[in-house]
C-alpha cells in the first residue's frame, strides 16, 4: 500500500525529483536560503537592471568606452580571460579522450561543463559588448569577413561550444534518462574531441592574433609576431591551472557529491598537472624572452610600462613556474593549488595588459571600467557559478551515475 | 556500430572538409588588385592652409552632421586642444606651432584611405569596401557593432555612435563617395577650401604633384610625401614645411599594409588545422580500438552487448 502511493508520488513528481531534488518546492525554497545565496541573489539584484539598461540605453551612458578605447573590461575580462580559463576541457579532454590518461577520468566532466559554461557566459559577455547585439549571428548567415581573424574566432567559438556540448551532453542524457542519447552522444565524444583539439588550438591562439593587427598601439613589449603562440600556449596554463583549483575547491563544496574520494590520489594527480603547468610555464617564460630578443626591445625594460611588464614576467610567470616546480620536488599538493590560484591571475593579468592597460598606450586618454561595467561583468560571473552549481547539484558531474556504466 | 572502412572514409573526409571550408580565404583583404596604387585621392598642402574650417563646415553640411552656421567656425578656441574625429565630425583642424618660426601650422585629419585598409581585413562581416575610386566606405546595415576596426586603424579614424541606443554605426569620411563616384565630382571639403590647400585628383597624379612641388621649393618642404608609402600607401597625402612627426602625423606606422600582419597567422593556422588533423584522427581510432576491447574484455552492460548483436545480425 505504502509503495504503491510513494510510487504514484514519484511519477507525478517529475520536477520535483529532477528540479527541487526530491525536495518539495516548500523544503526546496528552505534550502535553497543559505549565505551564499544571498549573496549571488543580491549580485543579481544589482546587476540585471544594469544589463537591462546597457541593452536598452546603449554603450554611451553604461561605459566608459570612447573613440580612443573602443574595448574595455567587458573584452579584457569576459571574453579574452574568460576564454583563456575555459581551455580546461580542452586540456583534460584531450589528455583523457586522445592520450589514453584515464586515471583523470573524475576531472573530466567538471572540466567540460567548466568549459561549456565558459565559453557561454564568455558570449554573454560579447553581447553586451556589441553595439548591434541582435545581430551576433550575422558573421555566420549574413556576411562572411574571411580575410578577418574576428570570423575565425565567430567560427570556431560556434563549432567549439557544440564539441563542447556533445562532450558534456552524456551527463544531461543520464539526468533526463535517455539511453539512446547518451550511447549515442558517448560515442561521438571522441570524435568531438578531435574536432575540439583542431579548432580550440586555433582559436585560442587567434585571440592573440586579433592585436597582430595593431603594431603602432599595442605596447611593444606586449606587441609580438608570436601573440598567437604566447596566447596558446598560455591558454593550456590556465586551462592546468583552472582544473587544479577548480578540483580543490568542488571536493570541498560538494563533499557529499564525491563518492569514495581518495585524497592521497587526488593530492597525486594535483601535483602531476602542476609538473605539466611549471613545463608550461617555462616554456612561456622562455619564449617571452626569445619576443623580446628579436624585436630588440630590452631598453623598454628601464620604463614604467617596463617595470609593469617585469612584474607580469616574474610574479606571474616565473614565480608560478618555480612554485609549481616546488610543489611536485617536494610532492606538496596545497602549493600546487595555491600556485594554480596564481598563475589563473596572471593569465586575466596577462589579457588585461594586453587588450586594455597596454593597449593604446601612448594616447593621452586612459580607460578605466564604469561602475555598471564591472556590476556586469561581476554579475555574468555569478551567473556562470549558479549555472555550474545547479548543475552539479543534478546531474552526475563529480560522480559516477549509479545507474549508468562508467563509459570510461 | 563497427568502424567500417567505409565509415572511416566518410569520417575522415567530414574533418578534411571542414578544415578546408575554414580555409577560405581571400588572398587580398577586400580589394580588387587594379585598386592598388590606383584610385583618386587628395592631396593636402599644409603650407597653405590658414585655419579657416570651412572644410569642417562643409563636410557636416554634406554629411548631414550636426552643424553651425559658417561664421562661428572662424572661432579659434577650439584650436586650444588637440581634437580627433567622432561620431558626428568626420574631419576636424588642428593646429600646431612650426619649432622654427613659432608660426601656426594647420592639419586636416579625416580618414586616410589606405590603398590596403586595416578595417576592411578587420571587420568580420565585410562592412567595408575599398572602392575602385580610392575610397573606403562602410556599410551600416550588416555592422554588428564590434569595434574591431577601430583597434584596427592605425590613425585612429573610425568612431562609433555610443549615444546610440539600439543602432549604432562606426562613422568616418568617406571621401565623399556619393559625389565623386559621378566624374568630375569633388568631396565637399575640397570643393570649400578657399586656398587651394586640397586637391582633388587621380592618385597618382597627385604624387607627381607633389614631388614636383618638393623639387621646386626644396628649401620650403620636407622631402617627404606623407601617405605615399606609409602601411602600404593612402589616398590622402600629406605635404609639409615641418617634420611630419611634430604636427600629428605619425612616421613610425612603416611601410607594410596594416593587414599583412595577420595573413602569415590566418595561413598557418589554417595549414597547423590540416596538418593535426590526421595525428589527431589515428589517435581518436586508436582511442575508440582501445575502449572497444575493453568492452569486449568486460561486456559490462547489457544495452551495449544487445546492440552489438543487433549490429552484428544486421
Amino acid at each position: 500500500m505504502q509503495k504503491n502511493m510513494t510510487e504514484k508520488a514519484d511519477s507525478s513528481s517529475w520536477v520535483r525529483k529532477k528540479i527541487f531534488m526530491g525536495m518539495t518546492f516548500r523544503e526546496y525554497l528552505k534550502s535553497c536560503v543559505t549565505l551564499t545565496n544571498g549573496i549571488a541573489a543580491l549580485i543579481l539584484i544589482v546587476s540585471v537592471p544594469v544589463m537591462i539598461y546597457r541593452l536598452v540605453y546603449g554603450l554611451g551612458p553604461s561605459t566608459n568606452l570612447s573613440d580612443t578605447n573602443p574595448w574595455g573590461i567587458w573584452i579584457g575580462i569576459d571574453v579574452l580571460s574568460g576564454i583563456a580559463l575555459a581551455a580546461g576541457g580542452l586540456v583534460i579532454g584531450t589528455a583523457y579522450y586522445l592520450f589514453g590518461m584515464k586515471e583523470y577520468h573524475h576531472f573530466v566532466r567538471p572540466a567540460i561543463l567548466t568549459s561549456l559554461l565558459g565559453y557561454l557566459f564568455a558570449v554573454l559577455g560579447l553581447l553586451f559588448d556589441l553595439g548591434r547585439y541582435y545581430r551576433l549571428p550575422y558573421p555566420m548567415v549574413v556576411s562572411f569577413g574571411l580575410s578577418s581573424i574576428m570570423f575565425l574566432i565567430a567560427w570556431h567559438f560556434a563549432l567549439y561550444i557544440m564539441v563542447l556540448f556533445v562532450e558534456w551532453s552524456p551527463a544531461l542524457w543520464e539526468w533526463l534518462n535517455m539511453r539512446k542519447a547518451r550511447q549515442w552522444f558517448s560515442r561521438m565524444a571522441v570524435w568531438a574531441t578531435v574536432f575540439g583539439v583542431i579548432i580550440a588550438g586555433g582559436h585560442q591562439s587567434a585571440l592573440g592574433a586579433l592585436f597582430l593587427i595593431a603594431p603602432g598601439k599595442l605596447h611593444p613589449l606586449w606587441y609580438s609576431e608570436l601573440l598567437p603562440l604566447y596566447f596558446l600556449i598560455s591558454a593550456i596554463i590556465a586551462g592546468l591551472s583552472i582544473v587544479i583549483f577548480e578540483s580543490a575547491l568542488t571536493r570541498r563544496i560538494f563533499t557529499e557529491k564525491v563518492e569514495h574520494f581518495d585524497s592521497g590520489r587526488f593530492d597525486r594527480l594535483t601535483i602531476s598537472l602542476g609538473k605539466a603547468s611549471s613545463a608550461a610555464l617555462f616554456t612561456y617564460f622562455f619564449l617571452k624572452l626569445l619576443g623580446l630578443a628579436h624585436a630588440h626591445t630590452w631598453p623598454l625594460l628601464s620604463t614604467p610600462y617596463g617595470f609593469w611588464f617585469l612584474f607580469e614576467m616574474l610574479a606571474c610567470v616565473l614565480l608560478p613556474a618555480f612554485l609549481f616546480a616546488y610543489g611536485v620536488r617536494y610532492r606538496n599538493a596545497k602549493v600546487t593549488r595555491w600556485t594554480a590560484l596564481l598563475a589563473i591571475t596572471g593569465i586575466v593579468l596577462n589579457r588585461v595588459n594586453t587588450s586594455i592597460i597596454a593597449f593604446n598606450w601612448n594616447a593621452p586618454e586612459r580607460y578605466y571600467p564604469l561602475w555598471s561595467e564591472v556590476v556586469i561583468t561581476v554579475g555574468i560571473i555569478t551567473m556562470a557559478v549558479i549555472a555550474f552549481r545547479w548543475i552539479v547539484n543534478r546531474m552526475a558531474i563529480l560522480h559516477e551515475h549509479p545507474d549508468y556504466e562508467s563509459s570510461h | 556500430m563497427g568502424i567500417s572502412r567505409r565509415n572511416f572514409l566518410i569520417r575522415s573526409a567530414a574533418l578534411a572538409g571542414a578544415a578546408v571550408v575554414g580555409s577560405i580565404t581571400k588572398v587580398r583583404a577586400g580589394q580588387t588588385p587594379d585598386s592598388r596604387g590606383e584610385g583618386y585621392g587628395v592631396l593636402i598642402d599644409t603650407t597653405f592652409c590658414n585655419g579657416c574650417r570651412k572644410c569642417e563646415w562643409a563636410c557636416n553640411e554634406w554629411n548631414k552632421n550636426p552643424n553651425q552656421p559658417i561664421k562661428a567656425y572662424e572661432n579659434k578656441s577650439v584650436f586650444e586642444t588637440y581634437r580627433r574625429t567622432h561620431a558626428h565630425t568626420f574631419t576636424v583642424v588642428n593646429r600646431f606651432i612650426n619649432p622654427l618660426n613659432a608660426e601656426p601650422v594647420y592639419v586636416k585629419k579625416q580618414c586616410m584611405h589606405c590603398q590596403d585598409p586595416a578595417c576592411v581585413s578587420a571587420c568580420f562581416v565585410e562592412a567595408f569596401t575599398k572602392t575602385g575610386r580610392g575610397a573606403v566606405i562602410y556599410n551600416p546595415d550588416v555592422c554588428v557593432g564590434c569595434r574591431y576596426c577601430m583597434i584596427a586603424c592605425p590613425f585612429d579614424i573610425p568612431a562609433y555612435e555610443y549615444h546610440e541606443p539600439v543602432s549604432p554605426g562606426v562613422t568616418k569620411c568617406t571621401l565623399c563617395y556619393d559625389r565623386i563616384r559621378r566624374d568630375g565630382g569633388l568631396p565637399a571639403c575640397v570643393e570649400v577650401c578657399p586656398t587651394e590647400t586640397l586637391r582633388f585628383g587621380p592618385r597618382k597624379e597627385l604624387i607627381a604633384v607633389a614631388h614636383e612641388r618638393i623639387r621646386n621649393n626644396l628649401k620650403k618642404y620636407v622631402d617627404y610625401v606623407y601617405g605615399e608609402h606609409e602601411v602600404g600607401g593612402t589616398s590622402w597625402l600629406y605635404l609639409s614645411a615641418v617634420p611630419f612627426e611634430e604636427i600629428g602625423l605619425r612616421q613610425d606606422l612603416g611601410t607594410r599594409p596594416i593587414p599583412d600582419t595577420g595573413k602569415g597567422f590566418m595561413f598557418m593556422v589554417k595549414v597547423l588545422e590540416i596538418v593535426a588533423a590526421w595525428p589527431l584522427v589515428f589517435a581518436a581510432f586508436h582511442a575508440i580500438a582501445r575502449l572497444r576491447k575493453k568492452n569486449a574484455d568486460t561486456r559490462v552492460s547489457a544495452d551495449d552487448k544487445n546492440a552489438e548483436e543487433h549490429d552484428r545480425k544486421s
